[in-house]
């Protein structure tokens, strides 16, 4: 919401108040203040200049040089290369070092060899157009001087044209011998017709003596270029714009921006979807009110009417009351369009509106200053002159103010006449029946709609305006009677047209005001202060509550309020936020902390960034092509993965099931960015659906991955093996993978523990790495973290140190080398008879003299007794009894 | 004889001068010390020496001994200090070439302002809780006393898993579109006292840009006691903003509107460039929005069975993303999501 601070001032008297101030209360008082823009800082050193004289620039044929009083000592000199300025006129001047809005300077400066002192000023250069002033519309003669032949074409205006020269028809060149300005944006001239001497009067503005013109004989008019049927083109320089000429009531020196209302300071808030009262004018100026402890001068509409009443004229019905629960409105006839005046079109500019025609205007207008948007329909458009509010019908369609055809459907509200939808409430109205130049008799309509459908409305046919962001927000049935009066007021000051006696009104919902106790203690008791008694009734006086003993009636323009911690929230408001006192909490302590799965979820986290892996945060939802790219099979169940009805698009539109995609695009996001290396984890969520439940099992998984730097598959799988160490788990076995179509079948492992499948780790399949366009192979590891937590070994016991020395002792064997190591150390671990400690594997070799299909494997072993030094004996005894184990269980013998 | 000593004594203590290692020295030890050294030989002719000059030249043969003795000693010494400068000279490096380091991984920096807020809310005996990302609209709005007809209900705005069937106001299925429907979780599995925060996942329909983004982080949190007041949430939240950011943080309170909190409040803290005077990090306001709070609505405490005649309690809830974006002057929220490790590298 964009208010004026001066529209402000006319509800509540706080103008001594800086900007800043304001700002800030307004802010501590619950209406947010977004900026505030000072609109005169725009202008520097812009005042209202008087042309002394002018002569034709010495060096140009377009341009003029003036003498110019801006209010100061001596005269200032300008030139300009606009036409439409006379002696006399009071024209803005940004002077030498002047700044126009836009940030534009101007400085002095030589115009081809003649010094200029500034610049004089078009509306557009004062950031304005001819909606915000009517009256600055240029209309340009055709000068004959300035007319270029469009090369390639004929002249049909012979170069040296003299007066009576015949155009065409009864027009003829004519010289202009003296041209007086006889009222604003009227001239009166004496021109050579070439038959003698004619007087003829114009409003046409870029004429001076000397100039030769195209006149009517006839009908003794000066022509304009569109009158002869020339093209712009032809005439350059004579066009509809040009140096604002003022009409106000202003002096030389005189600062522009307060001659032109340009000096408004706005204030943007940002009102909160509970407090729709405060989008208009007055629901802040309430607020203010009490913020600064002004009093809040209302205003009661008063319409004369013109003794005819509408309801000989119009009649209303609403058809679905449960969307309207409210309609007013009221009939103006003899209707005159034209602009509205200076000071609604300032405030509406100022209130970031074009002004368009004064009926419009006092639509918006109203809307802004009571927060109730109205619509104005062009009543000789209503058939039937018969206005029913009800759903569309099916199939139903019209095309809007902004000129697009709309669709309707049977959930959406409109205005109809007897045949036709004129408006679809509350968003927009029908060109049908829109106001127009020739428009005589206007329905003013100020109604209540149902906020839900108005918003859901707007939103299907992609049209947010002005009104129907107001009314989904849900908005006070009470103000729609003083809104259109308020209206018709206006069109009685303004004079444009005579207001028909009467209301139509009709009520289509009970409004019974809400009511609650006034419970001090319990208040005082939320806020933990001791706020008076007085002081809340005083808050709540001030804000429109009315109050009846204990019970408090809100009033209709505060649907917000309905409890007692509404009341609270309101008394705290004016007391001040920050002035409520600060404690910190009593009663019983509690422990508070990390349980076990968050503390190891950051345990894991800092032993994995020990490891060099970074953490990485990835979308939960993902492509299902995504599946595709890791070669997952068809018939993977993880396919069937929870579907978002409305995703932003295809590539997030389905819940992950596995993170593998996630943590595979990171690193090919990585690679293409040229990152020779990279090293992730993440801790990321996958969401499986579950049979006959609305919610997902939602799983933690911890991945790592990463590709280059020297990474391979045993570094890999020794950072995940580091992981399961650090938290504490001990019966990690790995088992190969040839099926997982993700991975490498060569390279790719489960990970068990205690039987239980726990993750998968492994090199990437080349197919895949060739899907995300990776060359180096890259690694990635899935573990289910709560799996990993159940498997955690959680009591520790000390074991004591060993007291006796141990005996190593190498060994190598040879076996078929597809026998797996971890089935040659499991073999180790079984075969010795309780001596052997660690097994260490230290070598492995294929080739000569090693036959074909067989590897040696060496492993250095440790063994010791627990009670005394181990003889080499017993030693000995021990090996040979791996070793027949060996052959037994892997047909590995000794080397 | 003294003469002979003396000289013994000149030439010993010359060649030990002149050793420059440790074999040396052991030999002129040996060459005059030793079983068969000069001086043990001489001193064995003592015996042939009257026996009135005998102690005399014995004294002074001991004197001799007991000069090179400590000469060779200190030879010794002189000798091991130099060859430790030498073998140090030998063994110096260059400081300054770079160590072998193992490369360290890095946290995420929206983990890591969520680790910091956690560990301030910990330390003040609040526990972390965790929930169901996939939702149901009863927990995400219903229950927050967010009605039907909210705009965040919409399918603009909030993204859904199902229609629902019964009762689509509850029954829908959609991705939470804020960490709230924790404070009704909580409330159903705990009794008060309760002290809790919940930092997660949220999701709302909006295209990724430099401020936006589909996914985002916001952390939850939520007292309900006996007596407990808006005051108290004061204090508590002008201690957790001294705590993250120091002792000098200015906070302000302002009035603001959350449909499961009444009294509800925004707040801000003063900008710690600007000290409240209004700059670029500010954009002028002096103040930087923080997070929102208020007291929890009682009907949103009712509905969790909670007594409000005796019970109340107060809740707050704050995005990381724009939090970790202002702390570590991170332009563009797509770098957060991007993982590129050149960022990653910086926390």
């Amino acid at each position: 919401m964009r208010l004026s601070r001066k529209w402000l001032n006319e509800f509540v008297d706080c103008g001594s108040v800086s900007d800043k101030a304001f700002a800030e209360a307004m802010t501590l008082s619950g209406s947010k203040v977004e900026t505030v823009e000072d609109h005169g800082a725009a202008f520097k050193n812009v005042v209202v200049g008087r042309i002394l004289s002018m002569e034709r620039h010495p060096n140009s044929d377009h341009m003029w040089v003036l003498d110019m009083d801006v209010g100061e000592d001596v005269p200032i000199q300008i030139c300009t290369g606009a036409w439409n300025i006379h002696e006399g006129d009071l024209v803005p001047v940004a002077k030498h070092n002047s700044l126009l809005p836009g940030g534009h300077k101007i400085t002095k400066g030589k115009l081809r060899g003649v010094l200029s002192n500034g610049m004089l000023c078009s509306l557009t250069e004062l950031g304005l157009d001819t909606r915000d002033f009517p009256y600055g519309v240029v209309k340009p003669a055709a000068i004959l001087g300035d007319y270029h032949v469009i090369p390639g074409e004929k002249p049909s205006i012979p170069e040296d044209i003299q007066p009576g020269h015949r155009i065409y028809g009864k027009i003829v060149a004519a010289r202009v011998l003296s041209c007086q300005t006889v009222g604003y944006g009227s001239y009166a001239l004496t021109i050579d017709t070439g038959k003698g001497e004619a007087e003829t009067t114009t409003d046409c503005q870029n004429i001076h003596a000397g100039d030769m013109i195209c006149y009517h004989t006839g009908e003794g008019t000066v022509l304009t270029p569109a009158d002869i049927h020339a093209q712009q083109r032809e005439f350059p320089n004579c066009i509809e714009d040009g140096i604002f000429v003022l009409n106000e009531d202003c002096k030389p020196g005189d600062d522009i921006p307060a001659v032109l209302g340009l000096d408004d300071h706005m204030v943007e808030f940002e009102i909160t979807p509970n407090r729709p009262d405060c989008l208009g004018v007055i629901g802040l100026a309430r607020e203010a009110a009490v913020t600064f402890g002004k009093e809040l001068k209302l205003h009661t509409p008063e319409v004369k009417g013109c003794g005819d009443t509408i309801v000989d004229y119009a009649d209303v019905d609403i058809l679905d009351p449960d969307l309207c629960p409210r309609y007013c409105g009221r009939l103006v006839r003899n209707v005159k369009i034209g602009p509205s005046p200076k000071w609604m079109r300032e405030r509406l500019r100022a209130s970031g509106v074009r002004p368009i025609n004064n009926i419009v205007d006092i639509t918006n207008y109203v809307m802004i200053e009571y927060g109730q948007p109205m619509h104005s329909f062009d009543f000789a458009c209503v058939e039937g002159h018969h206005i029913n509010v009800r759903r569309a019908y099916p199939g139903e369609d019209m095309t809007t103010l902004d000129g697009k055809a709309r669709k309707l459907k049977d959930t959406m509200l409109v205005i109809a006449d007897e045949k036709k939808p004129i408006c679809i409430a509350g968003v927009m109205g029908g060109e049908n029946s829109e106001i127009t130049d020739q428009t005589t008799s206007v329905f003013f309509e100020s109604a209540n709609f149902n906020g839900v459908s108005i918003r859901k409305t707007a939103t299907a046919l992609g049209m947010r305006t002005e009104a129907s962001g107001r009314y989904e927000k849900g908005l006070d049935p009470m103000n729609t009677l003083p809104a259109v009066e308020r209206a018709c007021e206006l069109v009685e000051l303004l004079g444009c047209g005579e207001v028909l006696d009467g209301v139509i009104d009709v009520v289509a919902q009970d409004f019974t005001p809400t009511s609650l106790k006034l419970e001090p203690d319990k208040v005082n008791a939320l806020l933990g202060t001791d706020i008076p008694e007085e002081e809340m009734r005083k808050t709540l006086l001030d804000l429109g509550f009315t109050l009846d003993g204990d019970t408090i009636y809100v009033p209709s323009w505060r649907g917000d309020v309905s409890h007692y911690s509404d009341i609270a929230e309101e008394v705290a408001r004016f007391y001040g936020y920050n002035n409520l006192p600060t404690t910190l909490m009593h009663g019983e302590t509690t422990r508070g902390g990390l349980n076990r799965s968050q503390k190891a979820s950051n345990y894991v986290g800092q032993i994995c960034r020990g490891l060099g892996y970074s953490e990485i945060l990835t979308y939960s939802f993902i492509s299902p092509s995504y599946y595709n790219k890791i070669r997952m099979a068809e018939d993977d169940p993880r396919r069937k993965s929870i579907t978002i009805l409305n995703p932003l698009g295809e590539d997030t539109s389905i819940m992950r099931t596995t993170a593998i995609p996630s943590l595979l695009e990171t690193l090919a996001r990585n690679y293409s960015h040229r990152n020779p290396s990279a090293r992730l984890y993440e801790l990321a969520r996958i969401y499986l659906p579950q049979e006959g439940q609305e919610l997902a099992n939602e799983r933690k998984m911890l991945c790592l991955g990463g590709y280059g730097g020297n990474l391979d598959f045993f570094s890999f799988k020794g950072a995940v093996e580091t992981v399961l160490e650090s938290l504490g788990i001990e019966n990690a076995r790995f088992t190969a993978e040839k099926n997982d179509p993700t991975f490498h079948p060569g390279r790719c492992t489960t990970l068990t523990v205690n039987g239980k499948l726990v993750g998968v780790l492994g090199q990437v399949h080349p197919l895949v790495n060739e899907n995300y366009g990776v060359e180096p192979p890259m690694f990635a590891a899935q573990l289910d973290f709560a799996l990993l937590l159940e498997a955690q070994k959680r009591e520790i016991t000390y074991l004591p140190l060993p007291k006796f020395p141990a005996v190593e002792r190498d060994i190598a064997v040879v076996c078929d080398t597809d026998v797996p190591v971890a089935s040659l150390t499991d073999s180790i671990s079984r075969g010795g008879k309780g001596l052997v400690k660690e097994v260490k594997l230290f070598d492995i070799y294929t080739g000569k003299p090693i036959p074909e299909g067989k590897k040696s494997v060496a492993f250095s072993l440790r063994l010791r007794a627990e009670d005394h030094t181990l003889t080499d004996t017993e030693a000995d005894a021990d090996i040979q009894s791996v070793l027949a184990q060996l052959e037994q269980d892997c047909g590995a013998v000794l080397r | 004889m003294k003469e002979e000593l003396a000289k013994i004594r000149e030439e010993a203590l010359e060649a030990i001068r002149n050793t420059d290692v440790d074999s040396a020295l052991d030999a002129v030890r040996v060459k005059y010390l030793g079983k068969k050294g000069e001086l043990t030989a001489l001193l064995k002719q003592t015996g042939k020496l009257p026996a009135e000059e005998r102690p005399v030249v014995g004294q002074l043969a001991n004197e001799v001994r007991t000069t090179l003795t400590e000469a060779i000693a200190v030879q010794k010494k002189a000798l091991a200090d130099s060859a430790m400068e030498l073998r140090l000279a030998a063994e110096t490096v260059d400081v300054t070439i770079p160590g072998e380091r193992t490369d360290l991984g890095h946290i995420h920096p929206l983990t890591k302002v969520v680790d910091e807020i956690t560990e301030v809310f910990t330390g003040m005996g609040f526990e972390v809780a965790d929930g169901p990302e996939i939702e149901l609209a009863a927990y995400n709005f219903t229950r927050l006393n967010t009605d039907e007809g909210h705009p965040g209900r919409e399918w603009t705005d909030t993204f859904y898993i199902t229609e629902g069937h019964d009762d689509p106001k509850n029954d829908a299925v959609l991705l939470r579109s804020q960490t709230s429907p924790m404070q009704i979780r909580v409330m159903e599995q705990k009794q008060p006292p309760i002290r809790m925060i919940a930092p997660g996942r949220v999701f709302r329909k909006d295209e990724a840009d430099a401020t936006h983004s589909p996914m985002f982080h916001q952390i939850e949190g939520m007292v309900v006691d006996k007596g407990i007041t808006m005051a108290d949430l004061k204090g508590t939240l002008n201690e957790v903003v001294k705590a993250l950011y120091g002792p000098d943080a200015v906070t302000r309170f302002r009035p603001h509107h959350f449909p499961f909190t009444e009294p509800s409040c925004e707040v801000d803290m003063q900008c710690f460039e600007c000290r409240g005077k209004g700059c670029s990090v500010c954009k002028g306001e002096g103040w930087i929005e923080l997070l929102g709070a208020g007291m929890i609505h009682p009907k949103v405490l009712e509905g969790c069975g909670i007594d409000t005649d005796v019970y109340s309690g107060w809740a707050f809830g704050m995005g990381v993303e724009r939090l970790a974006m202002r702390r570590y002057g991170i332009k563009d929220l797509r770098l957060v999501y991007e993982n590129d490790v050149r960022f990653l590298k910086q926390f």
